[in-house]
């Protein structure tokens, strides 16, 4: 069944004309990666699907639901959440005010006190330090809480914006494997924008490859790691300059 | 306006002048302007602009609070309870009339529309309740108390009282509540809390009712000192702004701290080099302080993070 599905969705970023009518599904259950070149749209699709681009053509629409227009809150409400690309964790809040802030559109606090222990038992590092502020913690643990303030919000569909980005390879594979058990324990759909096609490929099932805010190739996990050349041919190449403020 | 501040209380027989009392009425006054530099903190974290408007919310809740009090004979405490739900008002109504249409600009535009809001509350009050200069019908209780040793009036220990509980509903409201928390993770990144589902322009207009909730209690505590009129709060609003300005604008505690040495200091000058000393002392300590830690007292921290 399909989750999410885009139809040639075309948004601004700042004066970029940075989404060309971009169509993508993502299939309940998958993990599906969104891969390409700074300014290939990447960010900005997802930032649409969340409501805080707003679409100036096509639809989005989540479980049937059609997003155009709809409020980030009730957007998140509906079970769509995201992990912003810099981990963008609020630097005064104590890691579980992070966490609560992560579920501030629920209002079940026997589901939020569950998801927190969901959380905790997958990064137990967060569990020992939930006092500390987050702009104390270090990169991957920055990342961890990323990740469990998204999860907080019980999503269905969890956006994650270039979570590899500035880690070290092994701390890489450590997120990819919460990652992959959240997918897993929790069924939760995963939607990850990534520059380390690598790394997406591995974990993902199906992938696209963006270019100039539109799809050039798209197909299965599998399949793009056998054609390896050709979506490396699109990633790295920083010719489209013009969209790059767009990322 | 060269009223005096009168010191009910502090004004001891003779010029002999008592370290300790100076010291305790100085952080009387400064936990009443504690209230106005906690405001303009508050609003200034979550709307990157100051609110020039704080002292009149304040001005006009002490109006109101006359008028209900010696007026309609209501009882202190009910029309305090009533001055707390029109200021409160007063705050969201600016925000949703005045500064909401313009959110999206500048700081510059902001700072002066609020300028906007503090001549129309001037003008208003002026021309509704008149310009002249008005006793509140409740009085400062200048009752001597000792306290620690020294010399207090009961007024000044009512109104740090009342500051106090004041400041610990505040500490609470930041600290375990799920809005008040809500509220610093949108000053920390607004662009994250909304992406959280944070409704960013609903915890904003929250910012301006806390502005106003604050402004009642400083209007109606300040009456009996300063006296009722269009202008009661315009000294008030600066030594509130510099108070805030001494935390580095986004501390709370930083704001509370300034204003008691605020407090302190200009009643200390006061005490010993006359009255007329006060104000300049306030003015005094910010060029020191712009000087020499141009961030504020507390104000490292932001900068690091930045």
């Amino acid at each position: 069944m399909t989750l999410l599905r885009l139809a040639n969705v075309e948004a601004n970023y700042g004066a970029v004309r940075a989404l060309r009518g971009i169509s993508i599904s993502v299939a309940e259950g998958a993990i599906v990666c969104l891969l390409g070149a700074n300014g290939a749209g990447k960010s900005t699709t997802l930032k649409a699907i969340s409501g805080v681009v707003r679409p100036s053509a096509g639809t989005i629409e989540f479980d049937g639901k059609l997003l155009n227009g709809m409020s980030p809150t009730h957007i998140v409400g509906l079970g769509v959440a995201q992990v912003p690309e810099g981990r963008k964790i609020f630097k005064d809040l104590t890691v579980i005010e992070n966490l609560q802030m992560g579920a501030y559109v629920r209002k079940d606090a026997r589901g939020i006190a569950a998801d927190l222990d969901f959380v905790f038992h997958l990064f137990p590092r967060l569990k020992e330090r939930t006092r500390q502020l987050g702009g104390t913690l270090s990169g991957g643990e920055q990342q961890m809480l990323a990740i469990g303030r998204g999860l907080m919000a019980k999503p269905r569909l969890l956006l994650l914006d270039e979570p590899s980005l500035g880690l070290a390879p092994i701390l890489i594979a450590d997120i990819f494997n919460a990652l992959r058990q959240i997918n897993k324990e929790h069924g939760t759909t995963l939607l990850i924008v990534e520059q380390n096609a690598h790394v997406a490929l591995k974990n993902a099932n199906f992938g696209y490859v963006l270019q100039v805010g539109q799809v050039a190739v798209e197909g299965s996990a599998e399949e793009l790691r056998r054609r390896k050349e050709v979506v490396e041919s699109y990633l790295g190449s920083s010719e489209q300059t013009p969209a790059r403020a767009a990322s | 306006m060269h009223r005096k501040t009168k010191k009910v209380g502090t004004a001891s027989p003779g010029r002999r002048v008592l370290l300790g009392q100076q010291i305790i009425s100085g952080l009387a006054s400064g936990s009443l302007y504690a209230l106005t530099a906690v405001a303009v903190v508050v609003v200034f974290r979550n709307t990157r602009t100051i609110n020039l408007a704080q002292g009149d919310f304040a001005m006009v809740g002490a109006f109101l609070a006359m008028v209900l009090i010696k007026d309609m004979h209501l009882n202190y405490y009910l029309a305090l309870a009533a001055v707390v739900v029109a200021c409160i008002l007063l705050g969201i109504l600016t925000e949703r009339i005045v500064m909401r249409p313009i959110a999206d600009s500048d700081w510059l535009t902001l700072f002066t529309a609020t300028l906007g809001v503090y001549y129309i509350l001037h003008g208003v009050a002026g021309w509704v309740w008149g310009r002249d200069t008005k006793a509140f019908p409740v009085t400062f209780d200048p009752t001597p108390i000792n306290f620690a040793g020294t010399i207090v009036s009961q007024g000044h220990l009512i109104n740090m009282g009342w500051a106090i509980a004041i400041g610990l509903v505040l500490y609470v409201f930041f600290k375990y509540t799920k809005q008040g928390i809500a509220m610093r993770a949108v000053t920390d990144d607004p662009d994250t809390a909304q992406l959280m589902g944070i409704p960013v322009r609903f915890i904003v207009l929250l910012t301006w009712g806390m502005a106003g909730f604050l402004a009642a209690f400083a209007g109606v505590l300040l009456s009996p000192i300063v006296y009722v009129s269009p202008e009661m709060m315009d000294q008030v609003l600066i030594k509130g702004y510099v108070a805030a300005v001494f935390g580095g604008l986004y501390s709370i505690q930083g704001a509370i701290i300034g204003a008691l040495m605020i407090g302190v200091a200009e009643n200390l000058a006061g005490g010993y080099l006359g009255a007329h000393y006060k104000t300049a002392t306030a003015f005094a300590m910010i060029v020191l302080l712009l000087t020499f830690r141009p961030q504020g007292l507390f104000g490292i921290q932001k900068r690091r993070e930045i």
